[in-house]
């Protein structure tokens, strides 16, 4: 009985790093890794030696000095006053609200379109076609510029809603006495109430206490309206026949706040042309417009042709057992086929949004002020601090990117097939 | 793949190293050529023409420089630079000298690490509103929807305004005079505020100037001045005394016209020196002797430069003002040539 022959019993030799398989690639990644990381040391002591010669250190006590500029679309409560980080804040919440409105018009858009792309009939699949087409292939910031020369050449200007003192007369009417249009912003009626509940201070904007007291209701509202309906579900179950629902959920779901609106003396205040621009309502500037417009409509086209994908890739024998059960087709495609084709939508849905959301720096072609324009922009330029401001913005860009795809990632494990 | 965005690192570090603490002077002379930071096109101070060439008031300090440095006025490449983008450009050395309608600012002098050389033109922020507006003041503002450019010291000084005078106003941000001018004549602003030369300068350029008011209110001090970087003192002082050369020569009389005759020696020891034939004031900056003839020669005395730009039988027609000599009760002063 003889024992097959070890393998020669080998010590490790210092050239097998380079001729053996086993431990070339690490031998590669080690180096590359070594010379990556010294290019960056490099880099970075090449930054720092920079900045020594030119006198400059890198400190963000700047955020806290007074900005000393005005920024013309503020959300929260803003003045010159303030400081560059609250000017930073502002810049964050315009660009928040721009990216949230065009996420939300873009896939409403995307998904209308990119079902309607699939269309029978020849007319509605060629136009949205074209849509698409037109949308997907021209650079946003063109479709931005469009947005905001139609906007600015189409209405007239604040002046031609005055009143002429010759003739009595103003050159253009107001839309139902409440909506003005002109080539800078669209005047629109805001909430006003006779009675306020006063409001509550925070560090960030003063909140109404009235429209506090609104959502609260509503959210209470809506809860009650959900356990109404469990509990019909569960009489249905018992007893095979469902509860008449409809005019109790209306109620419970309108009845609430439109009383509450009422008794604290709900009443739109109407925009009013005074001096240059109208007062009294709320002003949306078209710099907003045109960037939310040519955000969602290019946006869209990427989505449609997402969504287009995404019931493709549902078998068409799905479809063909819905309507064997019955089911009409626009139950199909609400009830199966969407349901289904979301799981090949999201992952590709997210980069979008991110998409978007970077997009929005573009604001700064039509002076609508958001992160780029104030911090990026304006604070940097006075306060010559380039690489700190820049630095803060890649983070907070970074910032954004990752906590959208870390809640569209949540909501997709949610609604990806669930293998048993 | 890594290997790529490494070494492509690698080029880009390699390309900026090396800026910092190289004599521009040096760098200017070896490449041959002068690269000056301009305005991205404001008639009478910095723009293009048709085929290409820069001329303007601005252009002219660039012109001198690179006359006085290389010999040759055309040798300048003319880098357009908008408010926001100008520090970088200097900062980061992509131009050699900033000639572009930049205020000197306390704060752009110490933490900007710019170095302003010497104020070529006495400025102050103005208002320009259209005529059938009916608006005669800047008081009369209140509630305006005013354009203005941004990274300029105007946007900070039209927020104090209108808040020492207790008025409100909705800013217009544009990036460059370009896009001010158009959104000031789409109407998407009531006024449109910048310095009052730069309000003169885009004015002369609308079809019809005359239906545009510029106001009387001068609401800041805008001394502009060209710049270089904080840090090399022999620049700076060539940059500056190329400047005040141009104002002396003014002062003196030599003109584009005399020059050549002025040149060959004078009664006037302090034009001899000047203009190189006594003592060697060219070599204490590292320049040739004649450096202040050749600048002089490029385009004319300071008032020569103005009158042929911005002065008053151009289209824009700025009169002299403050920027007249200190021998016509005005700014412009240079110091002694000795």
């Amino acid at each position: 009985m003889t024992s097959a022959p070890d393998a020669p019993e080998q010590g490790f030799r210092l050239s097998q790093l380079i001729y053996d398989t086993r431990y070339r690639s690490l031998t590669i990644q080690a180096i590359v890794f070594i010379l990556v990381m010294g290019g960056a040391a490099w880099l970075v002591d090449n930054v720092i030696q920079n900045l020594n010669d030119l006198g400059k250190d890198f400190n963000f006590s700047f955020l806290g000095q007074r900005a000393g500029y005005d920024i013309g679309n503020a959300i929260i409560p803003y003045n010159n006053d303030m400081s560059h980080g609250r000017a930073l804040l502002v810049g964050l919440i315009n660009t928040l609200w721009v990216s949230f409105l065009g996420c939300v018009a873009a896939t409403i858009i995307g998904v209308v379109v990119g079902v309607l792309r699939l269309s029978k009939n020849w007319l509605v699949a060629r136009l949205m076609t074209v849509y698409v087409e037109v949308f997907r292939n021209i650079p946003v910031l063109l479709w931005i510029l469009v947005a905001i020369a139609l906007l600015t050449d189409v209405a007239p200007s604040p002046n031609a809603y005055k009143v002429n003192q010759q003739t009595g007369e103003a050159q253009a009417s107001m839309l139902l006495d409440s909506v003005a249009f002109t080539n800078r912003y669209t005047a629109i009626p805001s909430v006003h109430f006779d009675r306020s509940l006063g409001s509550l201070d925070t560090a960030l904007a003063p909140i109404s206490l009235n429209f506090l007291a609104l959502v609260i209701v509503l959210i209470a509202s809506i809860w009650v309206n959900k356990r109404m309906l469990t509990h019909a579900a569960k009489v249905q179950e018992a007893t095979g026949v469902r509860p008449t629902m409809w005019w109790k959920s209306a109620l419970i779901l309108v009845a609430p706040v439109v009383i509450l609106a009422f008794a604290l003396g709900i009443n739109p205040e109407e925009p009013q042309i005074k001096g240059f621009n109208f007062t009294g309502g709320t002003n949306v500037s078209n710099s907003f417009v045109a960037l939310w417009l040519g955000l969602s409509l290019y946006t869209a086209a990427f989505i449609a042709e997402i969504v287009r994908a995404g019931i493709l890739a549902i078998s068409k024998g799905q479809t063909e057992a819905a309507f064997a059960l019955g089911l009409r087709a626009n139950r199909t495609m609400s009830l199966v086929i969407l349901p289904q084709a979301l799981r090949v939508i999201i992952p590709p849905l997210i980069s979008q949004y991110l998409n978007l959301t970077k997009n929005s720096s573009l604001a700064i072609a039509v002076g609508y002020l958001e992160l780029r324009g104030t911090l990026g922009g304006i604070t940097l330029n006075q306060t010559g601090r380039e690489l700190e401001a820049i630095t803060l913005m890649m983070l907070i860009y970074l910032a954004i990117s990752l906590s959208i795809s870390g809640v569209m990632n949540v909501y997709n494990n949610r609604v990806k097939l669930k293998e048993r | 793949m890594k290997k790529s965005v490494f070494f492509g690192a690698l080029t880009a570090a390699t390309l900026t190293a090396g800026l910092a603490g190289a004599a521009t002077l040096d760098d200017v002379k070896s490449r041959g050529e002068l690269i000056c930071g301009v305005n991205t096109g404001l008639v009478g101070f910095a723009a293009p023409d048709a085929n290409g060439n820069w001329s303007g008031f601005d252009v002219a300090v660039c012109q001198a420089v690179a006359a006085a440095v290389l010999g040759d006025p055309s040798k300048v490449k003319y880098v357009p630079t908008s408010g926001q983008t100008r520090f970088t450009a200097l900062g980061s050395g992509e131009v050699d000298l900033l000639a572009r309608n930049t205020t000197w600012t306390f704060s752009r002098d110490t933490d900007l690490k710019l170095q302003f050389t010497a104020t070529n033109y006495y400025d102050g922020q103005g208002f320009m509103v259209r005529k059938d507006s009916g608006v005669t003041s800047a008081k009369e503002l209140d509630g305006a929807s005013i354009c203005i450019q941004t990274g300029t010291t105007t946007e900070l000084n039209l927020a104090d305004y209108f808040k020492a005078n207790n008025m409100s106003y909705q800013p217009i941000t544009v990036d460059s005079n370009a896009e001010g001018e158009q959104q000031f004549l789409a109407g998407a602003c009531d006024a449109y505020t910048t310095d009052a030369s730069g309000l003169a300068a885009t004015r002369a350029a609308f079809a019809n100037p005359a239906d545009y008011v510029i106001l009387p209110e001068i609401i800041s001090k805008e001394p502009l001045a060209p710049a270089v970087r904080q840090g090399d003192d022999q620049w700076t002082d060539i940059v500056r005394w190329t400047i005040f050369a141009l104002i002396g020569a003014e002062e003196y009389g030599v003109t584009s016209a005399n020059i050549d005759e002025l040149a060959k020696g004078t009664d006037n020891p302090e034009v001899n020196r000047l203009l190189g034939t006594e003592g060697d004031l060219g070599a204490m900056i590292g320049l040739d002797k004649d450096w202040a003839v050749k600048a002089i020669k490029a385009n004319g005395n300071y008032g020569e430069i103005f009158a042929a730009t911005i002065g008053e039988q151009t289209p824009i027609g700025l009169a002299r003002g403050l920027n007249a000599q200190w021998t016509q009760g005005g700014l412009m002063y240079a110091p002694p040539f000795r």
